[in-house]
Order: C-alpha cells, then sequence, then structure tokens
C-alpha cells in the first residue's frame, strides 16, 4: 500500500478547474518527483493534498487513513511536512525560533533537542546564524530553513514545493543533496519542480503535470530519456 | 507641581487607551482585520460591572470578574458568527462588519439599557496618595489603573514568549498559512486572541468607568477610536507599541487639555497621529526587516 494516494483529486479556483482529476500514489521510501510547466497545477496539487485549499472531488489517504477533508494542522501531526513554495519563513522571528516552530507539533523536549541537532547538522550555516532574523537570510539559506523547520517535525513524508527556485546552482545541488540524504534516511518525499532534468535525477519516479491532468508518468530514468520530455521540460 | 499631577493623570488615562491598543493590535497583528467594534466591548464590559454590582448587588470584584467574563465570551461569540465566516473574503467585507458589529452593540445597549448615563461607582475603593505635603493628590484609581497597564503588558509579553498557544499566535501574525502547515490550529488561534483581547477591553472599561463616572452606550466609542490611533501610533501589530502608543496618546491628550483648551485636545491628538504617520508610516515600534528575495 502507497504511503500516499491520491485518487481523482479535482480543485477549483472559482469557475476555474485547475486540476481536472489526478491520481498518483507515493509509495514508502520513495522519492517522487511532480513536474511540469508554469500553471501546470502542481502548486496546487501540493495545496490541496496537505489540506490548504478544499478539493472539490477526489480522495486523499496518508498511511490508508482518508484525510480529504481534514484540516492541514492535523494533517502535519500525521506525518507529513510541506516546505511551501517561496520558503515563506518566519522573517521577524530568528532562525533559532522558526526551527522551534518546526516542531510546534513535538511536545517533548528531548525530541525537540534531538531534531534540532539533526538539523544543525545538516545546515551547519543555520547553526551559525540561529538568532538572526529570518528575512535577513539569503534566498539559499532561507530554503535550507524552510527544509529545515519542516525536518523539525520529523516527518513521514516531505512535501517540497519548487526547492531550487531563484537559487544559485551552487545552491540547489547542496539541497538536492540534502534531499537524497533525507530521503535515504528513510523520509519520503514528494518534490514539485520546475527543473525537471535536476528532479528527474535524484526522483524514483516522476509524474508529469499538463493543465490540470497527469499526462505521463513513469520510472525517472526513463522520463529522463523520453524525447518529448526532453523537447518539452529538459530544453535539449 | 500641577504639571505632575497632569503628567500622572496624563499616564493613568495612557494606561487605560495601551490596555485598549493592545487588544486592537493583537487582534489586527494575529486576524489582520481592524476590530472597529472593540471600543464597544469596552462599554459592554462597564454595563457587565455596574449591573452586577448595582442591580445585583455583589461586590467590586466579582464585578470586575463578570464584565471579564461576560466580555471574553462576547469577544468569541462575535468572532465566531460576524468574522469567521468572512476568513477568505476581501478586508473591506471584514471591516464593513465590523463596522456593523459595532452599531448592533451600541444599538443593543440602548434598547437594553436606554440611553440615560448611569453613574458608574468606582471599584476601587482606595482613597489615593498625597505626596509633598498634599500639593499632589494622586488618586487610587490612577494608580490602581497604571499599575494594571503595567501588570498586563508584562504578562502578555511573557504570555506571547513563553507559552505554546503565544508561540503559535506569533506564528499566524507572521504568516497564516506557514502557521498551518506548522501543525498550529489558526481558527483556535484567532478566537484565542479575540478571547485575550475582549477580557482586556473588559478590564479597560471598567477601569475607565472608575476614573470617569458615567456609563451610556457610546461610552466606548470615543476610547475605541482613541486606542486605534495609540496602536497605530505606536506601530500596529505591536504589543510594546501598544503600550507606548496609547500612554503618550493619554499624556498629550491631558497636557493638551490643561495647557492649549480642552476643546482642542481631540483635535490636537489626531494631528499628532498625522503627524507621525508622516514622518513614520510604520508607528513607532513598527516592523519593517529589509528582507531578501
Amino acid at each position: 500500500m502507497a504511503l500516499l494516494e491520491v485518487k481523482d483529486l479535482q480543485v477549483y479556483y472559482g469557475m476555474i478547474q485547475a486540476l481536472k482529476g489526478i491520481s498518483f500514489e507515493v509509495g514508502q521510501g520513495e522519492v517522487i518527483a511532480l513536474i511540469g510547466a508554469n500553471g501546470a497545477g502542481k502548486t496546487t496539487t501540493l495545496h490541496a493534498v496537505t489540506g490548504l485549499l478544499p478539493k472539490k472531488a477526489g480522495m486523499v489517504t496518508l498511511g490508508g487513513k482518508d484525510i480529504t477533508k481534514i484540516p492541514p494542522h492535523k494533517i502535519v501531526e500525521m506525518g507529513m511536512a510541506h516546505v511551501p513554495e517561496g520558503r515563506r519563513v518566519f522573517a521577524h522571528l530568528s532562525v533559532y525560533q522558526n526551527l522551534k516552530m518546526g516542531a510546534y507539533i513535538r511536545r517533548e523536549k528531548e525530541e525537540f533537542s534531538h531534531s534540532l541537532e539533526m538539523v544543525y547538522q545538516k545546515f551547519p550555516r543555520l547553526k551559525e546564524r540561529r538568532n538572526q532574523p529570518a528575512g535577513t537570510l539569503s534566498g539559499g539559506e532561507q530554503q535550507m530553513l524552510a527544509m529545515g523547520r519542516a525536518l523539525m517535525s520529523q516527518p513521514k513524508i516531505l512535501l517540497m514545493d519548487e526547492p531550487s527556485m531563484g537559487l544559485s546552482p551552487i545552491f540547489v545541488n547542496e539541497i538536492f543533496k540534502i534531499i537524497e540524504e533525507v530521503s535515504a534516511a528513510g523520509t519520503t518525499v514528494l518534490l514539485v519542480e520546475q527543473n525537471a532534468k535536476k528532479a528527474l535525477s535524484i526522483a524514483d519516479r516522476a509524474y508529469v503535470l499538463e493543465t490540470g491532468n497527469i499526462v505521463l508518468s513513469g520510472n525517472a530514468g526513463e522520463l529522463l530519456n523520453d524525447e518529448s520530455i526532453k523537447k518539452a521540460y529538459l530544453g535539449e | 507641581m500641577s504639571f505632575l499631577s497632569y503628567l500622572i493623570n496624563g499616564v493613568s488615562l495612557g494606561s487605560v487607551y495601551a490596555i485598549i491598543a493592545l487588544g486592537y493590535t493583537m487582534v489586527y497583528g494575529i486576524a489582520k482585520m481592524l476590530n472597529f467594534a472593540h471600543g464597544d466591548i469596552i462599554m459592554v464590559g462597564g454595563y457587565a460591572a455596574f449591573l452586577a454590582m448595582v442591580n445585583a448587588g455583589l461586590s467590586p470584584l466579582i464585578g470586575v470578574l463578570v464584565s471579564i467574563v461576560v466580555c471574553t465570551l462576547l469577544g468569541v461569540v462575535i468572532e465566531r458568527i460576524a468574522y469567521k465566516p468572512l476568513r477568505m473574503a476581501p478586508p473591506l467585507a471584514v471591516l464593513i462588519t465590523a463596522i456593523g458589529v459595532s452599531y448592533f452593540l451600541q444599538n443593543l445597549a440602548l434598547l437594553l439599557f436606554g440611553a440615560d448615563t448611569k453613574t458608574f461607582k468606582s471599584v476601587i475603593s482606595f482613597k489615593g496618595i498625597s505626596l509633598a505635603g498634599g500639593a499632589l493628590q494622586i488618586s487610587g484609581v490612577t494608580i490602581v489603573t497604571i499599575a494594571a497597564c503595567i501588570v498586563i503588558v508584562v504578562g502578555l509579553s511573557l504570555f506571547i514568549n513563553k507559552t505554546r498557544a503565544g508561540q503559535a499566535m506569533l506564528a499566524v501574525s507572521e504568516d497564516r498559512g506557514a502557521a498551518q502547515l506548522m501543525g498550529i490550529n489558526v481558527n483556535k488561534t484567532i478566537a484565542l486572541t479575540f478571547a485575550i483581547g475582549s477580557a482586556l477591553a473588559a478590564i479597560a472599561g471598567v477601569l475607565l468607568c472608575s476614573a470617569y463616572p458615567s456609563l451610556n452606550p457610546y461610552t466606548g466609542a470615543m476610547p475605541g477610536i482613541k486606542a486605534f490611533v495609540a496602536a497605530v501610533f505606536g506601530g500596529i501589530g505591536s504589543v510594546p507599541g501598544a503600550m507606548v502608543g496609547g500612554i503618550l496618546l493619554g499624556i498629550i491628550e491631558i497636557l493638551a487639555k490643561a495647557y492649549i483648551s480642552s476643546q482642542l485636545a481631540d483635535a490636537i491628538v489626531f494631528a499628532m497621529l498625522i503627524i507621525i504617520l508622516l514622518v513614520k508610516p510604520t508607528g513607532i515600534f513598527g516592523k519593517k526587516i529589509q528582507e531578501k528575495v
């Protein structure tokens, strides 16, 4: 049984249908990439899965439990963490306070220090800047903070929305290296990316979204060599 | 000596403004709305204490507690019925609703209690102190009001920084969507904010009516607007800003009344707001961090 299962998901913005009934699944321990052009519905999909957007139809299950109508804060408690597009760090709070917010659902003090240790180890830069307001960090550092914050809740599945957006190639490589580490440590990853090449290079499987429909899916390595994908998304 | 006495009265009146402004500023910071009915909660608080003490013959302390309970419940109910359904609506719709709630409360009070002004019995029996051989008199209400303001500001700061619910408020005020993704229940956090803000309005109402013992359905309107000015003055959304803004406003108002003209005092207060906003649009403690993109 898949850890996350999405069946015939439909989402509307007013009268406009943004998702036209998409289905996909993310197995335990997999890294799944959701790729597609701007406006294809990638972010909408993540928002609907985490409950930030209402769903018109369809069903979402996490670990076999129906979460279609569960509010976002409860879904987080069930083990899903979402690193939103644009990072959305708490700009006026310090790096440390941001990480503390990430552990909001973890009440145990020991668990908190353990997670904090783990995040600081993964992102030494965050430790250096722990007392600095998050809004003063560079884009790449903010992305690291957003990831670190999500990991503080010790999620079973990590949803990441465009982690490479606006970052220099060095930061992009670093972020993707850490995604691989997180995955190796046993966390399931659902990755939304415009940088299809990068996403496919670390994913196990991928789905291609086009104007609210999944048009293609398969093994990431195969998609990387698919002629139509190369043409449309890899710029080759 | 009279200057010092004016100054102390100013701080005292300012403390009431500050307590009201805290409610304004918290609700604005967390729910991102201007609750124009906040001032009328003060009036309801005044009536609740008045009825408990005069009609039911309860002690002043119980009167204050009744007032706090009534206002807290009222604040939560108003949020649930009038504002929560508008969570996704444009800000203007929420603002108009808040003005509607304000008129509703005023007219409901008019219907229930009549238009006549009631003489409020001070809840503070402590007579006050006399300094410098009687040249400087400080009333009990003045002392209690200032003390209450200090206790509230310190308590609120501790609550926000040290408790889980306070942290949730901080997160929601920064970014509601991201706060949800941390596992924070936004609706509960907003309801709690209204509860705290309304409880503070009750305390402000009782203190205000004790210092200026006339109570009618419009009692809360002007202090409400002045507290809003105080909150903007200090930087809306900021707790220390509300306190400093409130106290400054109280001092300016009393000094203007004493030395310039009591008719012009309010005009001077609002003129100060305009000047502050021209010089520093975010208010004294307004947050503005240069964000890197």
